[in-house]
């Protein structure tokens, strides 16, 4: 180990450790990158362009990244609403409400597409009350991002939630002596605090609803132009040997996500500078 | 937290019809997005009852998919165990250059499509590409066989141990193996006797994240399986066919064991969170302790 400089420990294993990490991150994720940006470099510019802005890829693009920010929206109110009511009221139940918050992370996003696609459709459950209504929820882009609410739920309660318990209550009820309302405390205090954590929640979010498919394919309906997602262009570009176009496809896809990481990640450094006092 | 003061509950918190009203729009919330579709599944299921539940459930198709998902498992969670403790050991024990480089690879995994992460096997090893068709020439079936399936579920679960350890290990420090070395303990020693106790609950934890999702994943598998009935079928992938046949009833018999499975994942989350939570307790206790001490 010549080039890489292990500074003064005594623990041993270094070598292994560091061998085994470097092995199989190169042989499961960098290698098929690899193969990702050699079949992307493999493309004329004309043709990358030309596949790219295609009217159904452009559709499907712009539906993915925009119900994935509607999603990410929603759950920022509600994900916030229910970090706060776990950590600051006490009811009944709450460990097990609690323990349910992660239910989207442990169940299988095919098994919670087909189960939503069947309360939504207009006989479901819950569809046939929205269907009187005029609202079709099952098979539009509605549908969409009811799917990617789901997802994405934990993501926003499970950041917010730490900043909120460590909140100290002497920062509350300094402002409660000096005169302030519930309402300016939390906008003033508390709701400055906790934001550069709900930003991070409602990014990751954004970030899992933009790629994802099992739990959306089912309640999309999948019309073209309509509510076609991106990730499904990808794969029927694939089942037509078009290896090419679907890698264009998702060379934009991830250029996209990188771009959004990059902004909201600046912005996050703008919220804690702003309101660095309250952290 | 500390709810249980009286007086601080009157100042700091809102007023009681506030506090219901806020209460009950978040359970109204959980119910309608949660509690709703986990039940539903159960229900479908058995919706035309107990027998015919029983019968999708053993006919060879998916007892073939039961099989080949505990296989996936079985060759992932291993997998992403040695890997993550190798990964922890080396960037929470060293220091290196290129280290934060390195921990941020290791994310990649979770900022690609699951689509994405299938197609990129696609590209490496499908049929019409070099690799693909060297490794075809020599009887070897990568994409649209089992070895692809393992592969794309073994890249969506890749960072669930290394992360979970990463952190853990960062915080716990190497006092304690430091100590073991200097008192005459080997390598795998210090390791067996010092490393893995402290870190086993974390461990766990990941092992459960890795498992649910390696037996979840439907993205980036249904890209690499081809759907080959009987043989290149997980769950996930089973349940999609029987529901686009407008089998209602098979599907949700599927989805009713991976149901099961997540609800088995959250309590032993839950389970391993709250001994996690004990044993940091502890371990500051004794610290203190330590402190106070000297």
């Amino acid at each position: 180990m010549n080039l890489i400089s292990k500074r003064h420990s005594v623990l041993p294993g270094f070598g292994l450790a560091f061998g085994v990490s470097l092995f199989w991150l190169g042989l499961i994720v960098l290698l098929p990158f690899a193969a990702l940006v050699y079949t992307a470099g493999g493309m004329s510019w004309a043709d990358f362009v030309g596949t790219v802005t295609a009217e159904r890829v452009v559709a499907s693009i712009r539906l993915s990244f925009g119900a994935a920010a509607a999603a990410s929206v929603i759950n920022a109110v509600f994900g916030f609403l229910l970090a706060w009511v776990l950590v600051r009221y006490p009811f009944p139940g709450r460990r097990f409400v609690d323990a349910l918050v992660d239910l989207p992370f442990a169940l299988p996003t095919a098994v919670a597409g087909i189960a939503l696609t069947t309360l939504y459709a207009p006989n479901g459950w819950i569809g046939r009350f929205l269907e009187p209504l005029g609202l079709k929820v099952a098979f539009t882009p509605l549908g969409i991002v009811v799917a990617l609410v789901f997802i994405g739920l934990p993501f926003v309660v499970r950041t917010v939630q730490p900043v909120l318990e460590d909140m100290e209550q002497e920062l509350e009820e300094a402002a409660t002596c000096l005169g302030a309302g519930r309402w300016q405390i939390f906008r003033r205090v508390l709701f400055p605090a906790v934001l550069p954590a709900l930003i991070t929640g409602a990014t990751m979010a954004f970030a899992r609803a933009t790629g994802e498919f099992g739990s959306v394919i089912f309640i999309a309906g999948n019309i073209p132009l309509v509510s076609e997602i991106a990730p499904l262009i990808i794969i029927s570009k694939l089942d037509q040997y078009d290896q090419a176009g679907a890698t264009a496809v998702a060379v934009v896809m991830l250029a996209i996500s990188f771009l959004f990481l990059f902004a909201i990640n600046a912005l996050q450094w703008w919220a804690a500078r702003r309101h660095g006092a309250g952290r | 937290m500390s709810s249980a003061n009286p007086a601080s509950l009157r100042t700091t918190t809102e007023s009681r019809p506030v506090r219901y009203a806020l209460t009950a729009l978040a359970l109204a919330f959980v119910v309608l997005f949660l509690v709703i579709p986990l039940v539903s599944v159960f229900w479908e299921a058995f919706s035309k009852g107990w027998g015919l539940y029983r019968e999708a459930l053993v006919e060879p198709e998916a007892l073939s998919a039961i099989r080949l998902t505990l296989l996936t498992a079985l060759i992932a969670v291993p997998f992403n165990v040695v890997f993550g403790v190798a990964a922890a050991w080396a960037i929470a024990r060293f220091e290196f250059r290129g280290k934060s480089l390195l921990t941020t690879l290791i994310d990649l995994p979770f900022s690609v499509s699951p689509v994405v992460a299938g197609m990129m096997y696609v590209l490496l090893f499908g049929i019409n590409t070099p690799v693909g068709a060297w490794l075809d020439a020599n009887g070897f079936k990568v994409i649209f066989a089992v070895p692809g399936i393992v592969l794309a579920t073994v890249f969506v679960t890749f960072p669930f141990v290394a992360r979970e350890l990463i952190p853990l290990m960062q915080a716990q420090g190497a006092d304690e193996e430091q100590a073991a070395l200097v008192l005459g303990a080997s390598g795998w020693q210090t390791f067996r006797r010092v490393t893995l106790p402290n870190i086993k609950w974390g461990l766990l934890y990941g092992v459960i994240l890795t498992n649910a999702r390696a037996m979840g994943e439907f993205g980036a598998v249904s890209v690499v399986s081809g759907h080959i009935r009987g043989e290149t079928n997980t769950i996930p992938l089973h349940v999609e066919i029987l529901y686009n046949e407008y089998n209602f009833v098979g599907a949700f018999a599927s989805a009713s064991i991976l149901a099961l499975l997540a609800l088995v994942t959250l309590a032993a989350k839950t389970f391993v969170e709250w001994r996690m939570t004990r044993q940091h307790a502890a371990a500051r206790t004794r610290t203190a302790e330590a402190r106070a001490a000297a």
